[in-house]
């Protein structure tokens, strides 16, 4: 039994401690917005924020969570997809298939709060996500959008 | 996407003769009316691509799979183009492969590969929206007792304006369904368009912000299981044994299957307790023959060909043998280009449903009509028996058109616990193992030098690995793979090369290696971009003339070819040194009936390259939606720069090397540069947009480099090369 805080409410799940958070967001929680893509951190699809740091779950095991510690999903971000890094990318239209944005969307988020004004060496360091459809360039130009909207440090 | 509603509609087949910009068509397509029961509740089907609800609401049917290139918005457009209805009201689903057959095909085609989604059916889906609209429009006239001519239909709304009466199309729909389709309709030309050719938002953005889009591997359905699939990892080999029960009592295990020859699979309540206990299952393997294969003796095999006597030909003018032997000054340069994964984000997957009298599958697939043949023959069930419900991809690029192996296994495991879903989720491991793999091929080119430093002959031969002899042998001519030779060819509409040379071969020795290869998103372009258009900047230089000035030379009864050229070239400043530092590369091609070009400006210092900007052309002849078309040509540079710079299977005692993202490394957003995109529509055709720009990438990157460093890189990928 393991007490987890997802999107601000606490859930009690039975797993194996063990399990990569990654599968008890996906598979005991049920929010499949945070996806898998490679198992060993090297994608960034599985991007969730605990306590605000952006972080790869796929290869933190639940038992490294502590039951207070805020886990955020792409789920949680916004209750309306009114988080300004949100906002950007519908903006700018950003996602092609989709499957990586999630992660690029928390990622994103996660690289503001610490960073409000991010270079381009900033962006390239921080945002490893791996995208195969090719959205590098809009995603770049939306962390700048929603960089200048200005509100996404508080918004976690 | 809602799934629709009825498919035992009484239907009539008519024939719809179109006229488009003038031309008679001359094209019959089947339509279907719609007869609706008395006091149905399902919103009234206009013809198969339009439905319209009361409220307005327009939907439009969409066969082509959306796997992140833009279809599912641009096949929209066109019909609503047509359809004359108010874009703000339109939604779109997808009909199924089993009502497309029960239907005789009224959708046409579902296969969503070669960059075909909208040049192959613009026209039939913009009949569809146009024939919706006239009956409508019938419908209005009727109720209103005037001539149809009389009335316009704009924005959803059909109005009459002698009676300044006026009724919008959600009212209409009803009678509009009853009325008989049209014998004729006319096409607008593309020059009216107001929906069509605008670089609207995409239809399907909302979703992928926020969590709610549903992928494949994201599917729920009560009582689902699930599945992590093993298959034997040396090509060729299959299961000797498994030792089933180390493994049945770990947490969640429901049993422990065969899949078909290959693979085994785990079944439990999770996929994480399925995949750990996977990875626990002792499995002894049939290694099968091929374990004495290895990269340098795929290499062999196809260095052999390159000097081997017996080619097929794919193009040939003069005589470029006998030209080579009395030039005197002849240039020669070996290229060879690796295998690839397709990569997709969204690891293979499919779930299925298996009863002894039906078989259900829910898949992401670029191909609905294959996914349902496939699952009617893993199922050993009639495909009447069958149903299969596309679901949106996360990511495509040939993986998920012809090969449904996934689709196969997830039958194969669900008819071992028959009655309940079973989702399949493959591994990222599994993924780049068992891919379909771009084929590797090698290209010995040789060019002849008059004294004035023209072009005078060419030789291609290419060595390696058919697609088609593998994956589709009816494709074959007479031995010959015809694909192999994309955009080298001298006539047709789908890629000609694009100089002329007195003496031409381009000829092919095909050597296939036994590992399976696939369509990859550009396909053999990608290489024969790479070859010919390296090799002219290698021949401009050995000539001393600039190469553009060089190509120039022999483009001129290519105007198109040279129209996206000249374009990258001016965007650029090619004829204005660039800044200390930088330097610059050009490549042009023309491939899945576009013309492509891209200009890259790079530094390479102490070794270290970057690309910092990239300049690129398309003419795909009609553009419907530029917005759209900027994105495929983006995303198409970090596609082609992965393959350039990363990307490299290498095959190791008959299997593959690379497991993971950790050892297949693709472009990610510190290599990728700011790329400028032209469009430049010249009418006329259709041509694709997804893939052709693809393969100028490595080309136009790689003369840069040389420019910068004298170095030619003729192999691929550069992470393998020192450019210091
Ligand atoms: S799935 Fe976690 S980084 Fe790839
Ligand atoms: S949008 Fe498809 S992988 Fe990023």
């Amino acid at each position: 039994m393991a007490r987890l805080t997802i999107n601000g409410a606490p859930r009690d799940i039975e797993v194996d401690p063990d399990t990569p958070l990654l599968w008890v967001i996906r598979e005991q929680i049920g929010l499949t917005g945070t996806k898998y893509g490679c198992g060993v951190a090297a994608c960034g699809a599985c991007t969730v924020h605990i306590d605000g740091v952006a972080t790869r779950s796929c290869v933190l095991p639940v038992s490294a969570v502590e039951p207070d510690q805020q886990i955020t999903t792409i789920e949680g971000l916004s209750p309306d997809s009114s988080h300004p890094v949100q906002q950007a990318w519908l903006a700018l239209d950003v996602p092609q298939c989709g499957y990586c944005q999630a992660g690029m969307i928390m990622a994103a988020a996660g690289l503001l709060m610490q960073n409000p004004n991010p270079t381009d060496e900033d962006i390239n360091a921080e945002i490893t996500n791996i995208c195969r459809c090719g959205t590098y360039n809009r995603v770049r130009a939306a962390i700048k959008l929603a960089a200048n909207s200005g509100e996404a440090v508080q918004r976690g | 996407m809602n799934a629709i509603i009825s498919i035992s509609r009484r239907s009539f087949i008519v024939g719809v003769a179109t006229t488009a910009g003038g031309l008679s068509l001359g094209f019959n397509l089947p339509f279907i009316k719609a007869a609706l029961a008395e006091g149905a509740e399902t919103a009234p089907e206009i013809n198969a691509w339009v439905v319209i609800r009361p409220d307005d609401t327009v939907v439009i049917r969409i066969a082509r799979s959306e796997m992140g290139q833009g279809t599912l918005t641009g096949l929209a457009q066109l019909v609503a183009e047509e359809l004359n209805c108010d874009w703000s009201k339109v939604t779109t689903e997808y009909p199924s492969p089993a009502q497309n057959l029960a239907r005789d095909r009224v959708w046409g085609n579902f296969s969503t590969g070669g960059s075909r989604g909208i040049r192959e059916s613009h026209e039939y889906v913009r009949i569809g929206g146009a024939v919706a609209r006239e009956m409508l429009i019938a419908a209005a006239a009727a109720e209103w007792g005037v001539p149809a001519s009389e009335c316009t239909a704009r924005m959803g709304m059909v109005t009459h304006p002698a009676s300044d009466r006026a009724t919008f199309y959600g009212q209409l729909a009803a009678a509009a369904a009853r009325m008989t389709p049209p014998a004729n309709v006319t096409l607008k030309d593309p020059k009216d368009w107001t929906i069509a050719g605008k670089p609207l938002p995409r239809l399907d953005t909302a979703d992928k912000l926020n969590g709610s889009q549903v992928y494949g591997v994201d599917l729920k359905l009560p009582n689902m299981l699930n599945a992590a699939i093993r298959a034997c990892p040396y090509f060729g080999g299959k299961v000797e044994s498994f030792d089933a029960a180390a493994v049945a009592s770990m947490p969640g295990v429901r049993t422990v299957v065969q899949v078909d020859e290959t693979a085994v699979a785990v079944v439990a309540d999770t996929w994480w307790r399925a995949k750990t206990a996977l990875d626990a299952l002792p499995v002894v393997w049939d290694e099968g023959p091929n374990r004495q294969v290895t990269s340098a003796s795929i290499a062999a095999m196809l260095e052999e060909g390159l000097g081997a006597n017996d080619a097929f030909i794919g193009a040939e003018q003069g005589d470029a043998g006998a030209a080579l032997s009395a030039a005197d000054r002849t240039v020669t340069a070996t290229y060879a280009f690796p295998y690839q994964n397709h990569a997709t984000m969204e690891p293979m997957n499919a779930t299925a449903l298996y009863t002894p009298e039906r078989c259900e599958v829910w898949v992401p697939t670029q191909n609905g009509e294959a996914s349902l043949a496939a699952a009617a023959e893993a199922a050993g069930l009639p495909v009447q028996q069958c149903e299969v419900h596309k679901i949106h991809l996360g990511g495509g690029f040939g993986r998920r058109g012809n090969f449904q192996d996934y689709v196969r296994q997830s039958v194969s495991i669900a008819r071992q616990v028959p009655g309940a879903p079973v989702k399949l989720v493959w591994s990222r491991e599994e993924d780049m193992l068992h891919g379909a793999y771009h084929p590797t091929t090698r290209c010995r080119l040789t060019g002849a030098l008059d004294a004035d430093g023209n072009l005078t002959a060419l030789h291609m031969r290419i060595s390696g690995q058919s697609i088609l002899a593998a994956v589709r042998p009816e494709g074959m001519q007479n031995g010959m793979d015809p694909v192999v030779f994309q955009g080298l060819v001298l006539n047709g509409t789908e890629g000609t090369l694009g100089y002329t040379v007195d003496n031409l071969l381009v000829d092919h020795a095909m050597r296939n290696p036994p590992i399976p290869p696939g369509f990859w998103r550009g396909v053999n372009l990608n290489q024969n971009a790479l070859y010919v258009e390296c090799f002219m900047d290698e021949l401009a230089h050995a000539a001393g003339v600039d190469p553009l000035a060089f190509r120039r030379k022999l483009m001129a009864n290519h105007p198109k070819h040279l129209a996206v050229l000249e374009a990258v070239a001016e965007r650029i400043g090619w004829d204005t040194p660039p800044a200390a530092g930088i330097h610059r590369g050009l490549a042009q091609i023309m491939g899945f009936g576009s013309y492509v070009a891209a200009a890259a400006e790079v530094s390479v210092t102490d070794g270290q390259l970057r690309i910092l900007r990239i300049v690129a052309a398309t003419d795909p002849g009609h553009v419907v939606n530029p917005a759209q078309v900027e994105r495929q040509v983006e995303g198409s540079f970090v596609y082609g720069l992965s393959a350039c710079i990363y990307g490299e299977c290498t095959v190791n005692g008959g299997r593959m090397e690379q497991e993971n993202f950790d050892s297949y490394e693709v472009v990610r957003m510190a290599d990728m540069p700011a790329v400028e995109t032209i469009i430049l529509p010249s009418g006329g055709f259709w041509g694709g947009v997804g893939e052709p720009t693809i393969a100028v990438a490595a080309p136009a990157v790689l003369n840069a480099i040389f420019a910068a460093t004298g170095k030619r890189i003729r192999t691929l990928p550069l992470k393998n090369h020192d450019l210091a």
